[in-house]
């Protein structure tokens, strides 16, 4: 008698004390459903438990994404000069246009939480998919800003050029030059910007990759009516994924793009 | 029999009648609506802002929007305002934990080469 939970035992506790864990069928009997696991007490502290694995996962993510956001802070101190031209040549209409994109796809994906919570299946594979048209256009606005740092040179790499920073060219409406030149040793340290900007702006891209492939399988699943019974826990963390990584960017827009766009000069 | 666990002691009361997660809380349509319009106007403003010269304070402004849109979106799309204390300690706790990296990664580079200038 090593062990006097016998599975019969363990049964009859279920149906006592897990009000949450069983559904009455129209037939009146207790239906234990899949998605609930037996050694949680209540449907809610399983909920929690989820929630909390959840959040510990995403303080890895901060910290991956910290040690980017610290590498660049530390070299704009170091190659200043280089740092605020690279930073000016990026394209601010269309990284204000991917803020807005991204906090409208985070917005979606709060609303597909609630319909999850209330129980509209419709709904919420409707939200779902406007939250992944939104990634996506995400990703499309960024792919043009890539190009244009490819058509500019400002690709690090054998092709990467500094010609732009040492010899700045002139503004036909100013007829002068929108930046005073680098020395050419300072203008080497814009590749260093470059390779921190794809860096980071890259492996945001890669997180909304994966978001955007776990939305196809969420939309299917959800299209199921696997979530419109009171089963929430997948859609409510993968929630806090996608808000995590709106997050990084609303911190890598203004970093990256703003902080040296106001006339130095 | 040391091993023997009885149904009581296995299944703890307290986790079931504990009030910290004995209610569930949903976040309405309306709040999200007005989560999102605050979240456009900040990126209005953190655009706006940028073309103002205010020195030094520019990334300083800058970084204090993006810290208050972040705050707004773990506390309402991310439901931590709604969590329960676990949840709320552990998120407090790793951006703890990540400025503290910072600080003494940062203390390093700037005392490395103390009095050598």
């Amino acid at each position: 008698m090593a062990n006097s939970i016998t599975s019969t035992g363990h049964v009859d506790h279920l149906e006592k004390l897990m009000p949450h864990e069983s559904i009455i069928n129209d037939e009146g009997e207790h239906v234990v459903l899949p998605q609930h696991r037996h050694h949680f007490e209540t449907a809610e502290q399983q909920r929690e438990a989820g929630s909390f694995g959840m959040w510990l996962f995403l303080l890895t993510e901060i910290m991956f994404f910290g040690g980017l956001f610290f590498a660049y802070l530390l070299y704009r101190n170091w190659y200043y000069p280089a740092f605020a031209v690279a930073s000016n040549q990026l394209n601010v209409p269309e990284g204000a246009a991917n803020t807005a994109i991204l906090i409208t796809s985070g917005f979606f994906m709060a609303l597909g939480v609630w319909a999850a919570e209330v129980r509209k299946k419709k709904l919420l594979v409707l939200m779902l998919v406007f939250t992944t048209i939104f990634g996506v256009a995400f990703l499309g606005v960024k792919a043009d800003e890539y190009h244009e740092k490819y058509e500019k040179h400002h690709i690090p790499g054998a092709s990467f050029s500094t010609s732009m920073f040492t010899n700045p060219p002139v503004n036909p409406k100013t007829g002068k030059p929108d930046e005073l030149p680098l020395a050419p040793d300072m203008a080497q340290h814009t590749e260093i910007f470059f390779f921190l900007y794809f860096a980071m702006t890259g492996m945001h891209a890669f997180h909304m990759i994966i978001g955007i492939v776990l939305l196809f399988w969420l939309t299917w699943r959800a299209h199921r009516g696997e979530f419109s019974s009171g089963y929430v826990a997948p859609i409510e963390n993968f929630g806090l994924y996608w808000h995590f990584v709106d997050i990084v960017w609303l911190f890598l827009f203004p970093l990256l793009y703003l902080i040296n766009r106001h006339p130095i000069h | 029999m040391a091993h023997e666990v009885s149904h009581d002691q296995a299944h703890d009361p307290s986790n079931v009648t504990n009030p910290e997660h004995a209610e569930h809380h949903i976040v309405t349509p309306i709040q999200y609506c007005l989560v999102f319009a605050t979240l456009l106007v900040g990126t209005a403003i953190t655009v706006a802002a940028a073309y103002v010269n205010m020195g030094a304070f520019n990334p300083v402004i800058a970084l204090a929007i993006a810290c208050t849109k972040a705050v707004i979106v773990i506390l309402f799309f991310m439901h931590v305002k709604y969590q329960s204390r676990l949840i709320k300690l552990t998120v407090g706790a790793g951006f703890f934990a990540f400025i503290i990296l910072v600080t003494m990664t940062l203390l390093d580079y700037i005392s490395r080469a103390w009095g050598m200038w």
